[in-house]
């Protein structure tokens, strides 16, 4: 058993194998943000409506705020970071600027994990699948439609 | 947050010996999509956090033996929504968690997590009713298999003792053909607590079984074994007096969700329109 306090964890985030001591009450979002700067993912409704800290574990999308940084012990974790290599936004960071689905920004990282999350598992999917895929993502500019031309966008341009 | 100690033990034995160890001081963490909120607004402040992710015998998924589908208690709602047998067997659980949450609540969220929690408006708790789930409870010095309908007790409460802890949910597998449903009202789409809910399961020796959610303090049973409902050809003004019936064991209350005559008026056509698609299913089976 692990006293209140610290314990060495070790787990992959996008791509890079990270070993660090978290507390065990501190949640994943909570080590994502203020231990590796990975500020992309954010902190907002903290109960699993809003989908703004939504990331990627071992390839299923999760509310990064109602997980123990702990549990991802030995995971492999998915940030919107990770979704541009080289300077080069990747097709659906792309897709959002093109169809101007990016207003405040503030919930679109977690849009564009959920919905990279779809598309690994539906790459040409339905409007309505869209709509169903990005049910656990709330956007308060409401860019509901500009976020799912986005998303269509993107998975044509990259089954083309 | 206030800071807890924190296991994640192999054994459904290490994780038991916690339990009586600690007691009601310990917390035991599954999915967690309804521990950390609690954590978060201090409503629980265990001294210990239980997590069963790693214990083998809970790790087992979702197995076919003796006759019926045992879930582990770290299957998530994912897991029962992609099963080819579960989506074969049962039907109505798999429409209840495919709605459960949102899609990442549905990626970390078990099904024992939802059975044990008892909320009466829990998703999956009607389709589990009227398939017959069985709920399997372990501690140190016993193992004990109850009828999910005999664990509910109301609001947040089951018949778990201090000590105990729930390793597997059981569906035994129909023994003849049936028709299942699961429906429910909400306010919007996505995220969001039932209205009301129901399944419905019509079976080929003429028995209809309904389990409500959300209109009484646990969800639960009512059943027609007249024939009446399952039978399209039947009276229609005997059969509008059986669903009455049905629907009349339902105790709703007003909330912020809907009024209690909403709910009720609901409930009657709900159940119809369930009664409906089950007979087709039972007929397509």
């Amino acid at each position: 058993m692990i006293p209140a306090g610290a314990l060495a964890m070790t787990f992959t985030v996008n791509g890079t194998v990270r070993t660090l001591e978290v507390a065990t009450h501190h949640t994943l979002l909570d080590v994502l943000r203020d231990q590796l700067d990975l500020t992309g993912t954010k902190e907002c409704c903290a109960e699993g409506e809003c989908g703004a800290c939504t990331v990627l574990v071992d390839g299923r999308s999760v509310n990064s705020c109602l997980m123990l940084a702990v549990e991802a012990d030995g995971s492999e974790i998915a940030t919107v970071e990770g979704l541009a290599s080289d300077g080069e936004l990747g097709p659906l960071q792309q897709a959002f600027l093109d169809k101007g689905a990016a207003q405040c920004g503030f919930c679109i990282p977690g849009q564009l994990m959920s919905a990279q999350a779809l598309l690994a598992r539906n790459p040409l999917p339905t409007v309505d699948e869209v709509h169903d895929g990005l049910v656990g993502n709330l956007c308060r500019c409401a860019g509901y439609q500009q976020i799912t031309e986005a998303v269509l966008a993107a998975a044509e341009s990259v089954n083309r | 947050m206030s800071p807890f100690q924190y296991a994640r033990p192999d054994t459904v034995a290490e994780a038991q010996t916690l339990l009586a160890e600690f007691g009601s001081e310990a917390s035991l963490l599954a999915g967690g999509t309804d521990l950390l909120v609690d954590l978060r607004g201090r409503r629980v402040q265990p001294r210990v956090v239980v997590d069963l992710k790693r214990v083998a015998e809970l790790t087992s998924g979702i197995e076919e033996a003796d006759g019926a589908l045992r879930i582990s208690a770290t299957s998530v709602m994912t897991d029962l929504t992609e099963d080819e047998r579960v989506r074969h067997y049962y039907p109505a659980l798999v429409e209840a968690a495919a709605v459960v949450g949102s899609i990442q609540i549905r990626n970390r969220a078990t099904l024992a997590g939802n059975v044990c929690n008892a909320s009466p408006a829990a998703d999956t708790v009607p389709a589990l009713l009227v398939y017959g789930a069985e709920v399997t409870l372990t501690s140190l010095s016993a193992t004990r298999r109850l009828p999910l309908d005999d664990f509910l007790v109301g609001p947040g409460e089951t018949v778990l003792e201090a000590g105990e802890m729930v390793t597997a949910i059981n569906l035994p597998i129909p023994s003849r053909p049936a028709g299942a449903t699961f429906a429910r009202v909400t306010r919007r789409r996505g995220v969001d607590l039932a209205t009301i809910s129901l399944s419905c399961l019509v079976d080929s020796d003429g028995t209809t079984t309904f389990a409500y959610g959300a209109v009484a303090p646990r969800p639960f049973l009512v059943r027609d074994h007249s024939g009446v409902l399952a039978d399209r050809g039947a009276d229609e003004r005997d059969r509008e007096a059986a669903l009455r019936e049905m629907t009349s064991y339902a105790s709703p209350i007003t909330d912020i969700r809907a009024s209690a005559e909403y709910r009720q008026a609901m409930l009657d056509v709900m159940s119809r329109r369930a009664l409906d698609k089950a007979i087709d299913r039972l007929a397509a089976a």
